[in-house]
């Protein structure tokens, strides 16, 4: 459907208006589900309501505001970055399987935060001793990607073909650098590190939601700004080419600016799998577009950390699940059964 | 998404940013010449594994010379040769059979799927196996290696069956980008299962750890030969189908009207993939980066002939192994270094040097 006015024009897809509203709505009702529920007592929605605007109970109002919301503000903002990541990274290869869990960014983090578990000194139980793990998480993405783009310039610029397929060297032996720091570290420490590599969100406070938003200040209106390059280039190259794209620079902030969102989340999640690999692909599916949507694939990532972290939460109270757990478990899951539905040529694709 | 067929490079290397030579040399190898070229990669490859084997069985803890290794071929039992019969040679044997599964699944499955990030676990068969070992040890309280190994095998064939019928299922089949697809959906899945059982239990995390780094040491005697049918049948099968994949490689259209079989190409395929990808993960643990590296490697020595391809991969998946293992042995004496770590770490730089060369280019869409 397209809208005209004079000169203007704006092209309205009811679809993907319907799919993005209703990913809205869906995440506002699971934030508001996972400011109510939780292990010491379930509040209503008025109770809710009251301790956010500060004429509730002094103890509804800690657990709701000093608890609950930065959690859930850290799994929007962390399912946002996740989500624009890997749909920036999916886009830009043309490659579905190429999210930064898959090619190298996701281990770096996790190989710079079992770095720092192991001889950061990190030996007390507990979220606050956590403390350079963020920090060893960030250096260790932001390190890992900035050897693969080494590695992967050349002429000028960088393929994704090359991208990839360096990334995915790079996450070989990173991957198994991991495994055998873990295999040979004191067991307590391997546990330690162990929830941190799943991914949790357990005892985010905001600190996180103050970091990872800042995070995502800086990233992501950049991201928007290249939308137009983004969209172009998902066609086949020489198309974009032909359209009069210089398509060069733009991919490469792309991929760099998408790094970072990934690396981010990493540093402030822990390695929460399959979001950016799983709602890029999912979101495809809700907006019915060939292209991997931007918008939609920030929201349904939000989604999917936002509703699995409440069910890590619920489900098993009071035993809490990582995070990372549940968004494999649930969402990996709702994208076979996407694939096994979608039965029209090319639209698995 | 749309895909091209090949397209020769001198048809695209118009289309490259002015100024920017091409790397890719015109694309016009005369038959026979490539087969001269390729035959001399077989023989160098063969040359190269046959070292392999002669250092397989000669270092370690005690170095043995190679007239004992020659006894101990021989049928000798005396002194030094009990030894490499007793302890390396089972081993080498392993190393070989898990080398030359991994090299082949790893060629086969890249061309089933169309996609470079082929790994031999990309349809969920290395998550499969973890499982199946983290069940084995967290939930039936296996401790042994014999026990779980087989629980790894069979897990990783039915995650790999998984995910080839979830990315199969309706009109069109298992696309390649769909097959992707499902099996990193079922990987996913099965790797949050799999942090559950070792994060709930420390013994688990214990025993799963040391699995999860790849490992040719202290495995059973005799497990070579269990493994072997399942590897000689999957061998059989990828060679039998090297063939179809070159007519795959040029997109499932063209194929088809080429009057090759796609869907059961791609199916029989996919059994390859799991049953040599299966044994190999059972056996020695999640290092199915070697099935990565290796055919990409392969590829700019022989072309993307997969008749040459496959065997090629085979060869020298075996030797980077038993290379892997012999230097494990010797960097970290008298302890070892297990080979998943070292097979990575020699393979990810080759492959970062090669695509840094530009002799790796883009083939198909």
């Amino acid at each position: 459907m397209k809208l005209a006015f004079g000169p203007f024009g704006l092209l309205v897809r009811p679809r993907v208006i319907l799919a993005n509203g209703g990913l809205v709505l869906f995440g506002f009702a699971v934030m508001v589900l996972s400011l109510c529920l939780g292990t010491y007592s379930n509040l209503s929605a008025n109770q809710v309501l009251g301790a956010l605007f500060g004429y509730g109970p002094d103890d509804t109002t800690l657990l709701v505001r000093e608890l609950r919301l930065p959690r859930a503000l850290t799994a929007v903002l962390v399912g946002v970055a996740f989500g624009l990541a890997g749909a920036v990274f999916q886009a830009v290869t043309r490659n579905p399987l190429a999210s930064p869990d898959l090619i190298g960014i996701s281990a770096g983090a996790g190989t710079g935060a079992i770095t720092a578990i192991l001889f950061g000194g990190v030996t007390a139980a507990g979220a606050g001793s956590y403390g350079g793990v963020p920090f060893g998480a960030l250096c260790g993405a932001l390190a890992t990607a900035a050897a693969i783009y080494f590695f992967a310039y050349r002429g000028g610029t960088i393929t994704g073909y090359r991208f990839v397929l360096v990334g995915l060297a790079v996450q070989g032996a990173l991957v198994a650098l991991n495994r055998w720091m873990l295999a040979k570290a004191d067991i307590d420490q391997a546990s330690r590190a162990m929830v941190w590599l799943t991914g949790s969100l357990n005892g985010r406070d905001y600190t996180h939601v103050k970091w990872v938003g800042l995070g995502l200040l800086l990233l992501v209106p950049p991201v928007l700004l290249l939308g137009r390059a983004y969209q172009l280039m998902q066609f086949d190259e020489d198309t974009a080419r032909g359209l009069g794209f210089r398509i060069g620079r733009s991919r490469m902030v792309l991929l760099i600016l998408a790094t970072c969102l990934a690396a981010v989340a990493c540093a402030s999640a822990g390695l929460i799998g399959f979001v950016a690999l799983g709602a890029p692909q999912v979101a495809r599916r809700l907006t019915g577009r060939a292209e991997v949507p931007l918008v939609a694939s920030a929201l349904t990532g939000a989604v999917l950390i936002l509703a699995a972290d409440l069910l890590g939460r619920t489900l098993f109270s009071p035993t809490e699940l990582p995070v990372g757990i549940v968004t494999g478990a649930v969402g990996a899951p709702y994208l076979m059964w996407l694939l096994a539905r979608t039965n029209r040529v090319g639209k698995g694709g | 998404m749309p895909y091209l067929p090949d397209v020769p490079a001198t048809l695209k290397a118009g289309a490259a940013p002015a100024g920017a030579p091409s790397a890719v040399p015109p694309e016009t190898d005369r038959p026979r010449r490539s087969a001269r070229r390729n035959s001399a990669a077989v023989l160098a490859l063969f040359g190269a594994l046959t070292v392999a084997v002669f250092l397989s069985l000669a270092i370690g803890t005690k170095n043995v010379p190679l007239s004992d290794v020659f006894a101990a071929i021989g049928g000798s039992t005396d002194g030094d040769a009990i030894v490499v019969r007793e302890l390396r040679m089972p081993r080498t044997a392993l190393g070989l059979l898990v080398g030359i599964a991994l090299g082949v699944a790893g060629a086969v499955a890249q061309e089933i799927t169309r996609n470079p990030l082929g790994d031999p676990g990309i349809i969920g068969i290395s998550a499969g196996g973890a499982f199946g070992v983290a069940a084995g040890i967290g939930l039936f309280g296996w401790t042994a290696s014999y026990q779980y190994i087989w629980c790894a095998l069979v897990m990783g064939a039915l995650a790999g069956g998984l995910a080839y019928l979830v990315g199969g299922t309706g009109y069109g089949g298992a696309t390649p980008a769909k097959l992707a697809l499902a099996g990193a959906a079922v990987s996913a899945l099965l790797e949050a299962f799999t942090s559950a059982l070792v994060l709930l239990d420390v013994n688990t995390l214990d025993q799963y750890r040391s699995w999860a780094v790849g490992s040719l040491a202290g495995r059973d005697d005799d497990l070579a030969w269990q493994l072997a049918p399942f590897v000689v049948v999957g061998l059989g099968l990828a060679l039998f189908l090297a063939g179809r994949l070159n007519a795959l490689a040029l997109g499932d259209d063209l194929a088809s009207s080429l009057g090759t079989p796609v869907r059961s190409t791609r199916a029989l395929g996919a059994l390859a993939v799991i049953l040599l990808t299966g044994a190999a993960v059972a056996a020695a643990g999640p290092i199915t980066f070697v099935g990565l590296v290796i055919p990409h490697i392969i590829r700019s020595l022989t072309g993307p002939d997969a008749r040459w391809l496959v065997p090629c991969s085979g060869l020298a998946g075996a030797a980077l192994m038993l290379y892997a293992d012999v230097i494990g042995r010797l960097v970290a004496r008298p302890a070892e270094l297990e080979v998943g770590v070292v097979t990575a770490f020699l393979g990810a730089p080759f492959l970062v040097a090669l695509i840094k060369s530009g002799r790796l280019k883009e083939r198909t869409k």
